[in-house]
């Protein structure tokens, strides 16, 4: 399936490996959204696990987003994860697998990265009027958006 | 009346064909005066007795039948993900606890072995037919409240008092297992901290015997009842295929008709020893679900005869080095927890902390799968598909 996807991209696939056991695969940002409805249609990943996203601020491209996909037919995991920097966007996959939809508002309100296409992207644990994106590093663990605690709950700190 | 909010039916702008699962409502100005139209949008919850926690669910309706919902959730969001790190990765273990409450045991078993698996080291056997002993008893626990409280929101009082009567048993090997009763802390990275109790075995086999009639009796009360096969038969249908497109796991999926189990597909613990079945239902109906979760406890009552007939003896604990510092890498697993597939995706950086946690709830999954369900159906239904999904809200919003 590598193989296939390599003859078809080229250096778009930029690495496939196993690590423990797991199969994962590194692409271009431009290709993921191809080759996200080739792996759901033509290699039978029709099964999206989770949608997540990890932050490294000292790289340039700050964030990994990460697809993990099932096949139920091949009973088999992959993981396709794209590295993007600070601002660009990721194309969305709700029209691929509809549960792609909670999961892309939980990266937009934990990692404030914004999915092109998406119905509704708006925050979906947070409230709507919060500033800042609680998971990326520079976030402290105990900083919370003091305007909104003492706007909407009217006390000085929620801590 | 004219500060009263009201949607608009027809949406503002084209959306792309498959929009049946889109979960948003448009909020537009009303093409109707309030006296022409029977639409109404109510909110049910936050705090609801039927919707198990803090989840607020929009409804929009015409009259009492349900035009569209929209989910508001997050009240009890406490950042899970973040406290993992910063803390290390035995710190984080009974935090995991608090997620699914009432399966506390398969929350623990999926972070334990996570971690083994990143740090390349594998529970003793022993360890292994504990945890599946512990984690089978959490499920049928699980599966219990489920029935009580899902029966109880319909109208049927008495499973409430059945079901909380016999999952008091469980709770009582617990808590003399390790002390807890339901965030139980059971497993360690790298196997069990506790040896069990003396009379472990002939507790869980004094309960074995004692709850299949038990089970007999629940079915009693429901299976057959004509109230109950009204208020679930042909209640919150979905389909195979929306099923799969929606990413439900667990029993939901099941009852849709798809025999997938993680236990069998990619067994984890002991799983592969034991010998069970995987009940699945035809419909896709609240009663298909039922039906599918009663069974389930029966099959989980057969892992664990097996599981303490055929428990090995041995150490309980791997040798796990007392500062954890697994290898720079990703680890990807999951569990099949009472609810569906629970995943935590760990990413180490080499240090005693994890560098990201992200754990895939499969509450919060189920739970977007509510709209379709309940769409068309009335506003008494949604309580009943609420009920049947078995959200825990302590795990949609970590």
């Amino acid at each position: 399936m590598i193989a296939k996807l390599k003859g078809q991209y080229g250096s778009g696939i930029c690495g496939a490996n196993t690590y423990l056991g797991q199969n994962y695969m590194v692409v271009d940002p431009s290709i993921v959204s191809d080759l996200l409805q080739i792996l759901r249609n033509r290699e039978q990943f029709d099964y999206c696990v989770d949608i997540t996203a990890v932050h490294y601020p000292e790289r340039e491209k700050q964030f990994d987003v990460l697809w993990i996909l099932y096949s139920f037919s091949k009973n088999e995991r992959i993981r396709v994860k794209i590295m993007i920097a600070d601002g660009e966007s990721v194309p969305s996959a709700v029209s691929v697998w509809a549960t792609a939809n909670w999961l892309e508002r939980e990266v937009y309100d934990m990692f404030g990265i914004r999915f092109d296409g998406h119905p509704d992207l708006k925050r979906i644990l947070l409230p709507d009027g919060w500033k800042g994106y609680p998971l990326r590093k520079d976030y402290g663990i105990i900083q919370q958006d003091q305007e909104w605690v003492k706007a909407n709950l009217g006390i000085e700190s929620g801590q | 009346m004219t500060d009263r909010t009201m949607f608009d039916l027809k949406p503002t702008d084209p959306k792309p064909a498959d929009d049946k699962y889109l979960s948003h409502l448009e909020l537009g100005e009303p093409d109707k005066t309030f006296l022409d139209t029977n639409e109404l949008v109510i909110n049910m919850g936050p705090q609801h007795p039927a919707t198990h926690g803090v989840l607020r669910v929009i409804l929009k309706l015409d009259g009492e039948k349900v035009l569209g919902t929209e989910c508001v959730i997050g009240y009890l969001h406490r950042g899970v993900e973040k406290i993992a790190e910063n803390r290390t990765y035995t710190m984080f273990n009974p935090y995991v606890d608090r997620m699914d409450y009432v399966a506390a045991v398969s929350n623990g078993l999926g972070y334990c072995e996570a971690v083994e698996k990143l740090l390349n080291i594998e529970a003793p056997p022993r360890a292994k037919y504990i945890r599946v002993i512990l984690t089978e008893l959490n499920r049928l626990a699980s599966h219990q409240l489920w029935l009580g409280t899902h029966a109880l929101d319909i109208g049927a009082m008495t499973p409430l008092f059945y079901t909380f009567r016999d999952r008091e048993e469980i709770l009582k090997i617990f808590e003399k297992y390790c002390g807890a009763r339901l965030t139980t802390h059971a497993f360690r990275i790298g196997g069990c901290q506790y040896e069990t109790y003396e009379g472990f075995e002939r507790d869980v086999i004094k309960f074995l015997d004692f709850v299949p009639p038990k089970i007999d009796e629940y079915e009693e009360l429901l299976t057959t009842n004509r109230i109950w096969l009204e208020r679930t038969k042909n209640v919150g249908v979905i389909s195979r295929a929306d099923a799969i497109a929606l990413g439900v796991t667990g029993p939901v999926l099941r009852a849709s008709g798809v025999k997938w189990d993680l236990r069998k597909a990619q067994p984890y613990a002991a799983y592969s020893d034991f010998d069970f079945e995987i009940p699945i239902g035809a419909n896709g109906d609240t009663y298909d679900r039922y039906t599918v979760r009663m069974e389930e406890m029966r099959q989980s009552l057969r892992i664990i005869r097996q599981a303490v007939e055929k428990i090995p003896e041995g150490p309980i604990m791997a040798k796990v080095p007392k500062v954890m510092k697994p290898p720079v890498g990703e680890i990807y697993h999951s569990i099949e927890a009472p609810k569906g597939e629970l995943g935590y995706f760990i990413v180490s950086d080499g240090s005693t902390q994890p560098y990201r946690v992200r754990i895939r709830p499969p509450s919060f999954v189920n739970l977007q799968a509510l709209d379709i369900m309940v769409r068309g159906a009335l506003v008494a239904d949604v309580i009943a598909v609420i009920g049947t999904l078995d959200i825990v809200l302590g795990e949609v919003d970590r």
